[in-house]
C-alpha cells in the first residue's frame, strides 16, 4: 500500500526516506525527489505561496499514481508527502521516495510519479508577487512530460 | 440533487465553493450540468465559455463532459492542476 500524506507541516526528508529501508534487507536502491518553492516564477519575484487542494480526491489521486507506478515497475515501496497551505521561498513542497532492488526501476518510477502528480493530483498554487496575487498557470511542458509515459 | 464543488481560480470566478443542484430529468451528464450552469448568469457563462480550460471530477475521479451523473454525486470543477 503506497504511503501518501497531505499536510501543512514540513517534513524531515532523511527521516522519511529512512522509513523506506529500515528493517529491510531487500532494498538495493532508493530514489527520491524534493520539490521546493522558488523565489521567482514567470519573470516575477515570489514572496510567498499558498497551496490549495481538493480534500479526499487528493489522497486518492496520489495513491492511484503510486499504484500505477507499482504496476509498471518492480518496486518495493513508494512514499509521497505533499504540503498544503502557506509556504515561503526555500520551503519544501513535496517529497517522493521510491525503493526497489535496483536503481533503474527506482529512478524511472520516481520521475513517473512526479510527472503524473504534476498533471493529475488536484493541487493549485497561488503566488504572492509585488504586483499582487496570481494563480500559477499549468505548463504545457508538464503535460508533455506526463505524456512520455503513455503507452 | 448533486453536490457541486469549485476550486482555485474557478471558485473565485463563480464566487461559490460548494452548492447543491437539482439534476434535470432524464439521463444527465457533466455536459448537461454545465449547460444548466451556463444559463444562470455571466459568471458561469464566462467561467465555462468555449475556449476556457477547466477540468472536472465526478465522485473524486477525473471525468469529462460525457461522464454520466446521478443524484448524490459529487461533481468538482477546477482549473488544470499546478501542484508539485
Amino acid at each position: 500500500m503506497p504511503r501518501v500524506r497531505v499536510q501543512p507541516e514540513d517534513f524531515d526528508t532523511g527521516r522519511e526516506l529512512e522509513t523506506l529501508t529500515s528493517g529491510r534487507r531487500d532494498v538495493g536502491a532508493v530514489a527520491s525527489f524534493v520539490g521546493l518553492v522558488r523565489d521567482a516564477n514567470d519573470g516575477a519575484p515570489v514572496k510567498s505561496m499558498t497551496l490549495e487542494h481538493y480534500p479526499g480526491m487528493t489522497e486518492k489521486a496520489l495513491v492511484d499514481i503510486c499504484e500505477q507506478a507499482m504496476s509498471r515497475w518492480d518496486l518495493i515501496d513508494t512514499l509521497v508527502i505533499h504540503r498544503i497551505g502557506a509556504l515561503k521561498p526555500g520551503d519544501r513542497i513535496v517529497l517522493v521516495g521510491v525503493s526497489s532492488a535496483h536503481r533503474g526501476e527506482a529512478f524511472a518510477a520516481c520521475e513517473f510519479i512526479m510527472d503524473y502528480l504534476k498533471t493529475r493530483a488536484p493541487f493549485w498554487k497561488r503566488e504572492e508577487t509585488p504586483q499582487g496575487a496570481r494563480w500559477v498557470e499549468a505548463r504545457d511542458s508538464d503535460d508533455a512530460a506526463a505524456g512520455r509515459w503513455s503507452r | 440533487m448533486v453536490t457541486l464543488l469549485y476550486f482555485a481560480s474557478l471558485r473565485e470566478s463563480v464566487g461559490v465553493s460548494r452548492e447543491q443542484l437539482a439534476l434535470p430529468s432524464g439521463n444527465a451528464t457533466v455536459s448537461v450540468v454545465i449547460d444548466e450552469l451556463r444559463r444562470r448568469d455571466t459568471r458561469w457563462t464566462e467561467a465555462f465559455a468555449p475556449g476556457k480550460t477547466w477540468r472536472v471530477a465526478v465522485n473524486q475521479q477525473m471525468a469529462d463532459g460525457a461522464t454520466p451523473v446521478r443524484p448524490g454525486d459529487e461533481i468538482a470543477f477546477f482549473p488544470p492542476v499546478t501542484g508539485g
